[in-house]
């Protein structure tokens, strides 16, 4: 019991690993424009175009996406967040549905392999215990467009990787090269979980209250815009818009982001 | 948006000539089905294309349960051709859902939890909000739940319409609900299902392998590909529909684009009635060929007479040679002579003073070939002519229909047998590169010379032996050919 917990103790360390989980990288304070505006308050005239960019101010993101091993360390230290005590509010029926028992994976390699059947609930509480939170929309995007270098051949890159199926085995996280801030893994692994995934134009649930004009459906969701022709843009962006903060999907997990400290 | 007014208008004026003008009397009215009282409840029966759930025989409205799956399958879209398909139901089209006018539908969309993508539902019959797709985007291993009232009836394309929706369309997400009047449709003995859509691969048409979408040639309207009911060739061969000749066959035909007009045509065949865009309420009788746009659907009917191997095309006929818009209906069964002879004879057609041009220009093609090289280059020019519209231009063939050329090992193992090909033609079961091939390839009225030429231009061109031919060669297998006739006849 004890060595079991030992090696538990082992696995989870930051330092066995080469860049280690929970590695962050300095992303600096920059501007970029948002694939759908801003929406304005209920009531008010959407602005009309030029569409504003949004001031990102410096924070630090995750090297690679957290990795079921690191996200056991997490349910070992909060029994509130294991399979088995989970509130139904909080997740669904299949979170975490890929591991052998509420402490332990099927196998070694699983633990190199990104968490994923995470709620958004179970993914917020991993990076608040951690000290951070889960990186905004904004902050997401923003790294991925990398300062806009290698624009054109990341959205390729993107596209190849959204029209293919889902791997049938999930990769280990950090096998392929970083982008020009040194980041993981923001594509051709998973889809991640943001903080406000919600809050943009095609929050599902808000859908239907009649105050969200602005759509996706059909042709609709090329009105507001940046790009019509940014296919990976929009699938991203319909993505986080089909999930609610409790669903668990098999290729759906997260990483963890904080304000750059002064 | 539509002028509110305009609109009202012109439902009134709709409404008005349809009472006064329908032909079959195949509708009622919105306000008819809202008030239809709802017995009971059942499953629908779905259906994989071509085929179609049977008629719907309860003459009251009922609760209808569809239980519809999204399912992204990798799949032949073309010999040797693979794609990401991304399906209502694991196959593309996607299944075909009949209901009765005034049924009460209960949807459940569920995406499968293998999948990459959200997905929603948009059915043309639906009237709401996105024709449900409002109320059903979905994430992977999640299923939604609506329910709508089948107001009008019709046939009504259904299809995914999240974004970006052009590419949903494009792998595959699109199938057909039939809204069966109250009164049902006359009975026929055979009905099917097929759709066109268009596919946009990031190599060109025939490039082997898994082939990622292309979304530089969506954006422009250039597919690789047109085909009915998801690939190339799924019409052919053993998929070909049948019939036999006496029978009335009902096509539902439906185009899920995302950008390509279909001119549906069926070689051999007249429609005898075309029920345009869907509406079973007009009919129009004796068309060649019936306009389907993206997004529409026609249902066709027409009694078989002969014989024969009718072609389905889209009569925008590159799409039909090159690019794979075909598909056929086998009817097999006694000839009628009297509607069609087939040919009773084959003479030379010489109108006044068209022999002498006609001499000229077999003198201009006497000085024969000298050389191998000749015979390849004129040869070109009579297999352009001539064999290029069903061996295509590269030799490849069209799967299921006409047999390649190119690296043909029927070809390249018996040029005696390859000449006779050509000057008797062809016809019965043939294997070629181990596929079964049942056509009929005419008999060609070419000279020796040219019939020298083509196939040494095909010998010498796509992997095949290198042969020549010679016009001596070709005289000779004439004559050893009338000469077995003639044993034959004793
Ligand atoms: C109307 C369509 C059509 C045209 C035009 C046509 N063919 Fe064919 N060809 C066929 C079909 C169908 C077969 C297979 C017949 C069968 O299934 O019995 C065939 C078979 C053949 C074969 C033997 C099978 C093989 O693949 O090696 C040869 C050789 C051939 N054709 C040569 C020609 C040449 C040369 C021409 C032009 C002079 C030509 N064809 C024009 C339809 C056509
Ligand atoms: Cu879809």
């Amino acid at each position: 019991m004890r060595s079991s917990l030992l090696l538990a103790s082992l696995l989870a360390s930051p330092f066995l690993l080469g860049a280690g989980p929970g590695v962050e990288r300095p992303i600096p304070a920059g501007s970029y424009l948002p694939f759908y505006p801003a929406r304005a308050p209920l009531g008010k005239a959407q602005p009309e175009a030029p569409r504003k960019a949004v001031a990102v101010g410096a924070f630090r993101l995750d090297v690679r996406p957290v990795t079921n091993r690191e996200y056991l360390a997490f349910v070992k230290a909060n029994p509130e967040w294991r399979r088995s005590e989970i509130g139904r509010v909080f997740a669904d029926g299949s979170y975490l549905k890929h591991w052998r028992a509420d402490l332990s994976l099927r196998s070694r390699a699983e633990g190199d392999k990104p968490v994923t059947r995470v709620s958004w609930f179970a993914a917020a509480a991993y990076c608040r215990a951690r000290g951070k939170e889960l990186p905004t929309t904004d902050q997401w995007e923003y790294a991925l467009d990398d300062g806009g270098h290698r624009a054109e051949r990341m959205k390729d890159e993107i596209l190849a990787w959204y029209s293919r199926p889902n791997d049938k085995v999930l990769e280990a996280v950090g096998r392929k090269p970083a982008n020009g801030y040194g980041i993981q893994d923001l594509h051709a692994l998973i889809w991640e979980w943001t903080l406000d995934f919600n809050s943009e134009m095609s929050g599902s649930e808000a859908r239907s209250d009649g105050t969200k004009d602005e759509n996706l459906f059909c042709g609709a969701g090329s009105l507001n815009a940046r790009d019509p022709s940014d296919y990976a843009k929009f699938m991203r962006y319909q993505f986080r818009g089909s999930l609610h903060a409790d669903y668990t999907t098999g290729n759906l997990g997260f990483r963890c982001a904080r304000e750059e400290t002064k | 948006m539509l002028n509110p007014n305009l609109m009202t208008k012109t439902s009134i004026a709709w409404a008005v000539s349809s009472t006064i003008l329908c032909l079959s009397a195949w509708s009622a009215s919105d306000n008819e089905n809202l008030e239809r009282k709802i017995e009971g409840q059942e499953n629908a029966i779905l259906a994989d294309a071509p085929n179609v759930p049977p008629p719907i025989t309860r003459r009251h409205a009922t609760k209808v349960i569809v239980n519809l799956e999204v399912k992204e399958v990798e799949g032949r879209l073309a010999d040797g051709v693979r794609y990401t398909f991304w399906t209502f139901g694991g196959k593309v089209p996607g299944k075909f859902i009949r209901i009765r006018e005034g049924d009460l539908v209960e949807f459940h969309l569920n995406n499968h939890p293998d999948n990459k993508m959200p997905h929603n539902i948009d059915l043309h019959a639906v009237t709401g909000q996105g024709g449900g797709a409002g109320a059903s985007l979905t994430a992977p291993g999640h299923s939604s739940v609506f329910s709508f009232k089948a107001l009008n009836p019709g046939l009504y394309v259904y299809h995914c319409a999240t974004a970006p929706v052009a590419m949903h369309i494009a792998n595959g997400m699109y199938g057909m609900i039939l809204v069966e009047p109250a009164d049902g449709l006359p009975k026929v003995d055979h009905e099917y299902y097929v759709m066109q859509g268009d596919f946009y691969t990031k190599g060109p048409n025939g490039q082997q392998g898994l082939q990622p979408f292309s979304m530089e040639k969506a954006i422009q309207e250039r597919p690789e590909y047109v085909v009915f009911n998801g690939s190339v060739g799924a019409l052919a061969g053993d998929g070909a529909l049948t019939a036999k000749p006496g029978e009335t066959v009902r096509l539902f035909v439906g185009n899920g684009g995302p950008n390509l007009t279909s001119s549906f045509h069926v070689i051999g065949e007249i429609f005898d009635q075309v029920w345009a865009e869907g509406n079973t309420s007009h009919v129009t009788q004796n068309v060649q060929t019936t306009l389907i746009p993206p997004g529409g659907a026609a249902i066709t009917q027409f009694g078989l007479n002969v014989p024969a191997t009718y072609i389905l095309v889209d009569h925008a006929l590159t799409r039909a040679f090159n690019k794979g818009a075909l598909g056929m209906l086998k009817v097999t069964g006694p000839e009628n002579k009297n509607i069609y002879s087939g040919k009773v004879s084959d003479e030379v057609y010489m109108p006044e003073g068209t022999n002498i041009r006609v001499t000229e220009q077999a003198a201009k093609a006497a000085p024969s070939a000298k050389t191998k090289i000749e015979r390849v280059e004129r040869g070109k020019n009579v297999f352009t002519a001539n064999c290029m519209a069903c061996h295509q231009g590269n030799g490849q063939g069209i799967p299921n229909a006409f047999p390649p050329l190119a690296a043909s090992d029927f070809l390249n193992a018996d040029k005696a047998r390859a000449i006779k090909t050509v000057t008797g033609g062809l016809q019965g079961a043939v294997t070629v590169n181990g596929k079964t091939f049942n056509g009929v390839m005419p008999a060609w009225t070419l000279s020796d010379e040219e019939i020298a030429n083509v196939l040494t231009y095909i010998y010498n061109s796509w992997g095949n032996s290198g042969k020549e031919v010679t016009p001596a060669d070709v005289k000779a297998n004439r004559a050893a050919k009338s000469k077995s006739a003639a044993g034959a006849q004793e």
